[in-house]
């Protein structure tokens, strides 16, 4: 017999506990249900027409720029490329948004925004190649190193934007993060903290299918990764991540919104990965050709080649130009990774610690006594020349 | 269930070359086809069979729901482990690789480790957590870590790595069979390394903690592990021309840890170099060449050495041979050795 079935006894009504309101309506935090586009639609006419034509010409640079750091790996060149070939709308977008004060968190993906942002292409490849870690100064081009554990870099961007903001000055930064990086406990701190101190981020989520061989659908139960803003108390927006005038919009509107004082905005971009996860992987065992073919047709640079074309803003001879200009690139990035970098071994222990210790002293001394030892040995072998 | 389930097979089948990749896989699958609450999850390791392949096959022959694509988070996927075992289950956690395993640090270190103790015994966790570690593939930043001291100084855990494809069988199956939980590092660079071995009649099953003489000799002990007993092999290989005659210890489980057999071989030598590519300064040569000296005092003719890697961030792959101990370094030690029981 339960309570309320006692003669008798009153029915219960639970009342809302007294402190309870919500804190915020979340409908206007909510994303709108398709991804938000403007190529091939009447929004396109209020997009500036130099930023069109910029946007494409970094997008052919950026295409070639992935096909040429893919070569490299066969070449033996790079110890390993993970290659952006279908999502260079994101990386240029990114890049193109921010303005010189404020800053980029890229993921290990990400080298194509960060050479966006203008970044030297060598530098920015010296992680993948294999010669340093981070190959230029973060300060120097506010590019955070491209970071290799998933979601890590993204509680480091809202501390920063945090301090800025501390500081008096209106940086923002934008972090980005794969659709896999969205399941780390490191981009749910982050985007908690961001949303509780208003922190100026823009946190953009490529949403490129996979976390290598995972699916979507294996990662979220979520409508979609935008939707997981509204939880934090930040607004998402979903946008097409081919759709390069798209994503320029989306993010501008976002980094306006946190230079203001808004506080921070969870973008996530629908896009495709076109390669493998990196040179190394397999896609053939996760995924169909039919699957990548069906992309082919939404394809970032060719959505905005279409579109321009059709609109009288560039012909043959532009459409060479750009492509004439992606190829000298790469000539000369080609020409610069062929020659083999310059390392030296004792840089192993320059930059442990600000002073070096005894102790790396004393190891540094022993490497290069077997260094010296090595190089004797092969002075002798080939007949005495010093190498 | 306890440890050493397993029993040896008849050898009739023809031994054929494995790699310690393909018996780290039977061992998961054998320990999946006798024991239905072993399950396997991480990332990639269903559709894909994981980055390094070791769980190929196993979604295809168990089903999904024993080898599970989880989402991308090691403290969840550790996390969620806990739970399996608590209600029963036998959960064998893939970590994608060493350096990805630290956001699942809290989980190992506060609960993994510490449920037995913290339930009085009434809880035991036996989870077996599979983390490729060390370097010599020329693995970008993140992908070259040896992580073993961490594990080795957190009290309740046992820590094991093997070194050749039967004992990558053999620990793990043991591993998967022990009720308490079990870091199970794979030397990632010995992934290929092949041998001569059966699938169809695996090596006997240990108990874990038993280090083996892989090479006897008089003139000193080398002691190592994992990706380090092939370089000590070598070593000692190379040593004979300098007329040494070096004894090789693999430890294959570093907690718990054989003291008998690690002093044994000290005392008939008189002399020990610890050899392995983690960093030497609070590595886990130092906890053994305390321990020597603890016990073989009295029989040692020399302080015990290590060989370790340099105490600095795992280099770039371009630089990675410069910090890896090789077999000159192991050589270079025993000479001190033998200089030091000379003067
Ligand atoms: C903390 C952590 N765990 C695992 C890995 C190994 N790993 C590298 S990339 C990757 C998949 C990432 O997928 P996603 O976030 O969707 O980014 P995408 O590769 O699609 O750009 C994994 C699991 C890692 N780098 N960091």
């Amino acid at each position: 017999m339960t309570v309320q079935e006692l003669p008798g006894a009153a029915a219960y009504r639970p009342t809302p506990p007294p402190a309870w309101k919500p804190l915020t309506d979340p409908a206007p935090l909510l994303p709108d249900p398709e991804p938000y586009r403007v190529l091939g639609t009447d929004a396109v006419a209020d997009a500036d027409p130099e930023l069109l034509l910029r946007l494409y010409a970094e997008l052919v640079r950026g295409r070639r720029y992935n096909a040429q750091a893919t070569a490299l790996t066969k070449q033996g060149r790079l110890a390993v490329y993970p290659s952006s070939t279908g999502q260079e709308a994101c990386e240029i977008a990114a890049a193109l948004v921010l303005e010189e004060r404020d800053w980029l968190f890229p993921s290990y993906r990400d080298t194509l925004a960060a050479v966006a942002r203008g970044l030297d292409p060598v530098e920015a490849l010296t992680l993948l190649r294999g010669d340093r870690h981070t190959g230029y100064d973060p300060r120097t081009h506010r590019i955070a190193p491209l970071c290799t554990p998933l979601a890590t870099q993204l509680p480091h961007a809202v501390g920063l934007a945090h301090a800025a903001r501390l500081k008096g000055d209106d940086v923002v930064a934008l972090a980005m993060v794969g659709d896999g990086g969205t399941s780390e406990g490191d981009f749910h701190e982050a985007l908690n903290f961001a949303a509780v101190w208003k922190a100026p981020v823009v946190f953009l989520v490529q949403n490129n299918g996979f976390a290598i061989s995972v699916p979507l659908a294996k990662q979220t139960a979520a409508p979609s990764l935008a939707h997981k803003a509204v939880g934090y108390g930040m607004p998402g927006r979903l946008v097409d991540g081919n759709d390069a005038a798209a994503v320029h919009q989306v993010l501008s509107e976002a980094v306006a919104r946190a230079r203001s004082g808004g506080g921070p905005t969870l973008v996530e971009a629908v896009t495709y990965r076109m390669d493998a996860h990196t040179n190394a992987d397999d896609a053939t065992r996760y995924r169909g050709d039919s699957e990548v073919e069906a992309w082919r047709d939404h394809d970032p640079v060719q959505l905005m080649e279409r579109e321009l074309t059709g609109r009288g803003l560039l012909d043959d001879e532009g459409v060479e130009e750009a492509r004439a200009a992606a190829e000298r690139m790469a000539a000369a990035l080609r020409e610069r990774m062929n020659a083999d970098p310059e390392l030296d071994p004792m840089d192993l222990f320059t930059h442990v610690y600000a002073e070096q210790t005894a102790q790396l002293r004393e190891q540094a001394a022993r490497l290069r006594q077997e260094l010296a030892a090595e190089n004797d040995q092969h002075g002798t072998e080939d007949g005495g020349t010093a190498r | 269930m306890t440890t050493a389930a397993v029993t040896a097979g008849e050898r009739t089948a023809k031994a054929k070359p494995a790699t310690m990749a393909q018996a780290l896989g039977r061992a998961l699958r054998d320990s999946m086809a006798e024991d239905p609450t072993v399950h396997v999850l991480g990332e990639d390791v269903g559709t894909l069979g994981g980055v390094f392949r070791i769980t190929d096959g196993l979604a295809k022959e168990f089903g999904d729901e024993r080898c599970t694509d989880t989402p991308l988070a090691e403290a969840g996927i550790l996390g969620a482990a806990v739970g399996m075992a608590m209600y029963g289950l036998r959960p064998v956690v893939e970590m994608q690789f060493d350096a990805f395993a630290y956001p699942a640090f809290e989980q190992l270190i506060s609960h993994v480790a510490k449920m037995r103790n913290r339930t009085g015994g009434a809880m035991p966790l036996p989870i077996t957590v599979r983390v490729p570690y060390g370097g010599g593939i020329g693995g970008v930043e993140h992908h070259s870590d040896s992580s073993e001291a961490y594990y080795m100084a957190t009290p309740g855990l046992h820590v094991v790595t093997p070194a050749t494809v039967e004992d990558a069988y053999g620990l793990l199956r043991a591993s998967i069979a022990s009720d308490d939980p079990v870091v199970f590092l794979e030397p990632k660079r010995l992934y290929w390394s092949k041998a001569d071995w059966s699938p169809e009649h695996p090596t006997a099953v240990e108990p874990i903690g038993r280090a083996v003489v892989r090479r006897p000799g008089r003139s000193a002990t080398l002691i190592t592990y994992g990706p380090s007993l092939p370089v000590c092999m070598e070593a000692a290989q190379a040593a004979v021309e300098e007329g040494w005659d070096l004894e090789v210890v693999d430890l294959r489980s570093l907690v718990p840890f054989d003291d008998e057999t690690v002093a044994a071989s000290v005392r008939r030598t008189g002399r020990a170099v610890v050899v392995h590519e983690s960093t030497g300064f609070g590595g886990p040569g130092g906890e053994i060449a305390a321990r020597i000296t603890e016990q073989c005092f009295h029989h040692l003719e020399a302080p015990v050495l290590r060989v370790a890697g340099f105490d600095i961030p795992y280099p770039p792959p371009m630089q990675e041979r410069h910090h890896l101990p090789g077999v000159d370094r192991v050589l270079d030690a025993v000479a001190r050795l033998q200089w030091e029981a000379d003067n």
